[in-house]
């Protein structure tokens, strides 16, 4: 998928994340935080990089602000943030996540 | 070397005696040399001990560089106490170098990072530290390593000499103009003083300060005049709406009500739970809403409570005004309805830290406690607690009574659920332990309950109850399950901070967190 235009998905709330992805310079830039960034890090920026490889997307900034969220929450944030960038969250969308 | 809990203390801290932690009731039988303070004599009448400011009573007690000065926090994060005085002895009079030795410090006390960081202020002794102190201290910008102690350790540690305190700062809801303080019938009233009785007891020199002059005497007094060299009248010693809340609400959140309710069911199936059982619990919600289970267990078979301790809140009082508990014995106040019934609700007393807690005294009352239901930030397989860093390994917490009352009680419960947003409460080590885990009982979880293995009997009390329990690992193994497995924190070799247990050995060290990078 190509991101075409910025769009975010997710809340500040605990235990969300709040993922924005904006067209990149043909690769992955990802900017996180996180409230367990000790412990998670390292998973979280996984996590996030293999749900935009699975999606297709290989270019593009991205920026999370995790609030504890759980992996389910991260792909679903993510999934969605780049379904709204490509107007793909119009119709015809994969509830249930297109991310297994 | 590797102590009793399975930490590394390094050996440059074993100096001077010090030993690493070696298991519960290790210093029992023990002798300790009681300190004693070294105090001015007022031989000449004196009609007032008023000092016109914190300065010259600063002055007039001989305060200089190097000096320790001593709080408590019945203030709570209302404080304003431990940053007026500090102020007026670094901005003022230009000193340096100096301790603070608090029974807690909180996010109230922000502005004492500042002179960590400026290296005015070089030592601190705590039971709490949270906020920017936490920080700072975490980042190793203090002098020496922080000494955090419990609420029992540290009146152990200056009975013992251990800590001197030079000058000790009585922060005092009421005092009269020599000194008699009491916790209310002022404006920033905080009910129970018990915190600040062995300081005042114990420091060369005691200064009151207070918002709230009344007549001579101030009876009964929970810091006596005997012990007090001036008294400094302030506009406001806190802000009363931090120092107590309006009333510590029980939960109505559905988990903490399910686990509370598990909570009683535990103590209930215990021997220890019959005519005159004794009973601590902290103020978090679901250990505060197991009162309310508890009740209708004590209604049930016809039983009442004998006593309770601990910082006490409304549930307790109410309780005690029902007649469904003997006497209250309280160290500190959380609500207003605690703070007015202290010394007013007939068998509602009043006792100091040492009393409460001192594990090197003749017979704390945590000694006789048959139940304590506590919290915790995290609780490792080994049954161990920390209540004191995050998952980031930064200071954001307090042991408090949690290790005094652990080891004293028969029967001491943690009750937490078993995830936190991502952080797992049940994991493989803690960060830091606090509590022990030869001093931990039972674990409530919203995922199940687990009992040490060390205490078989309470596993054929449950048995026989027919509660449910399963392995800690089990639930460490369901809570990583939801989370993912955290990454190991990672450490540079400065010690931050030393963490004591109640008997003076060494538990653990906190030390300088590295960077993370991604």
């Amino acid at each position: 998928m190509e991101i075409k235009k910025p769009a975010m998905a997710g809340t500040l709330e605990s235990s969300d994340a709040q993922v924005t992805v904006e067209p990149g310079n043909g690769k992955i830039e990802l900017s996180l935080e996180s409230s367990v960034m000790n412990q998670y890090g390292r998973q979280i920026k996984d996590t996030v990089l293999e749900t935009l490889d699975r999606l297709g997307v290989t270019s593009a900034r991205v920026t999370m602000v995790d609030k504890g969220a759980l992996d389910c929450t991260i792909k679903a944030r993510v999934e969605c943030a780049v379904f709204r960038s490509c107007d793909a969250s119009e119709s015809n969308i994969p509830w249930g996540g297109a991310i297994k | 070397m590797i102590n009793k809990v399975g930490r590394d203390i390094p050996d440059y801290l074993l100096k001077d005696g010090k030993e690493v932690y070696q298991g519960k009731n290790y210093m029992d039988g023990k002798y300790i040399q009681k300190a004693s303070p070294k105090t001015r004599r007022y031989e000449t009448p004196q009609e007032s001990k008023v000092a016109e400011s914190i300065v010259k009573a600063l002055k007039d007690c001989g305060a200089k560089s190097g000096m320790t000065f001593s709080f408590h926090h019945h203030l709570r994060d209302g404080d304003f106490v431990v940053n007026m005085v500090m102020k007026a002895a670094i901005e003022e009079l230009g000193l340096d170098n100096l301790t603070i030795a608090a029974t807690s410090l909180g996010s109230a006390h922000d502005p004492i990072a500042e002179y960590i960081e400026q290296g005015k202020v070089v030592g601190i002794q705590t039971s709490g530290i949270r906020g920017k102190m936490g920080e700072v201290v975490s980042a190793g910008k203090l002098k020496t390593p922080a000494i955090i102690r419990s609420h029992g350790g540290r009146p152990r540690a200056i009975e013992g000499g251990e800590v001197h305190i030079d000058i000790a700062f009585i922060a005092a809801p009421t005092s009269d103009c020599v000194g008699n303080c009491r916790g209310i019938g002022g404006k920033s009233n905080c009910g129970s003083m018990g915190y600040a009785m062995t300081d005042a007891k114990y420091a060369d020199h005691v200064v009151v300060i207070t918002d709230c002059l009344v007549d001579f005497p101030n009876m009964p007094a929970s810091v006596e005049a005997i012990d007090v060299d001036a008294v400094v009248v302030v506009d406001s010693i806190g802000n009363p709406k931090k120092i107590a809340s309006a009333a510590a609400r029980i939960s109505q959140n559905p988990r903490d009500l399910m686990m509370a309710e598990d909570v009683a069911r535990v103590i209930a199936s215990t021997p220890y739970f019959k005519e005159g059982f004794s009973f601590q619990t902290g103020v978090g919600g679901p250990s505060l809403a197991a009162n309310l289970f508890l009740e209708k267990y004590m209604d049930e078979r016809n039983i009442k409570m004998g006593w309770a301790i601990g910082g006490i809140c409304g549930p307790m009082v109410e309780l005690l005004k029902k007649g469904k508990v003997g006497k209250v014995i309280d160290v500190q106040d959380f609500d207003l309805d605690a703070v007015n019934s202290i010394n007013q609700t007939p068998n509602h007393f009043e006792m100091s830290a040492s009393q409460y807690a001192n594990p090197a005294n003749k017979g704390a009352f945590v000694n006789k406690l048959d139940f304590v239901v506590l919290a915790a930030l995290e609780i490792d397989t080994g049954f161990n607690v920390n209540v004191l860093t995050g998952s980031d390994g930064v200071l954001r917490g307090a042991p408090g009574g949690h290790p005094d009352t652990a080891a004293g009680s028969k029967c001491c419960i943690i009750v937490t659920p078993l995830i936190r947003g991502r952080m797992a409460t049940v994991c493989e080590h803690v960060v830091t332990v606090t509590t022990p885990g030869d001093c931990v009982d039972v674990l409530v979880t919203d995922y199940g309950i687990a009992v040490n293995p060390l205490r078989k009997d309470l596993i054929e009390c449950l048995d026989n109850a027919g509660i449910k329990h399963v392995t800690i690992e089990e639930l460490k193994n369901k809570a990583y399950s939801l989370v993912g497995r955290p990454d190991d924190l990672e450490w540079e070799d400065k010690v931050v901070a030393v963490l004591e247990a109640r008997d003076g050995t060494i538990l653990d060290v906190v030390k300088k967190i590295k960077p993370y990078k991604i």
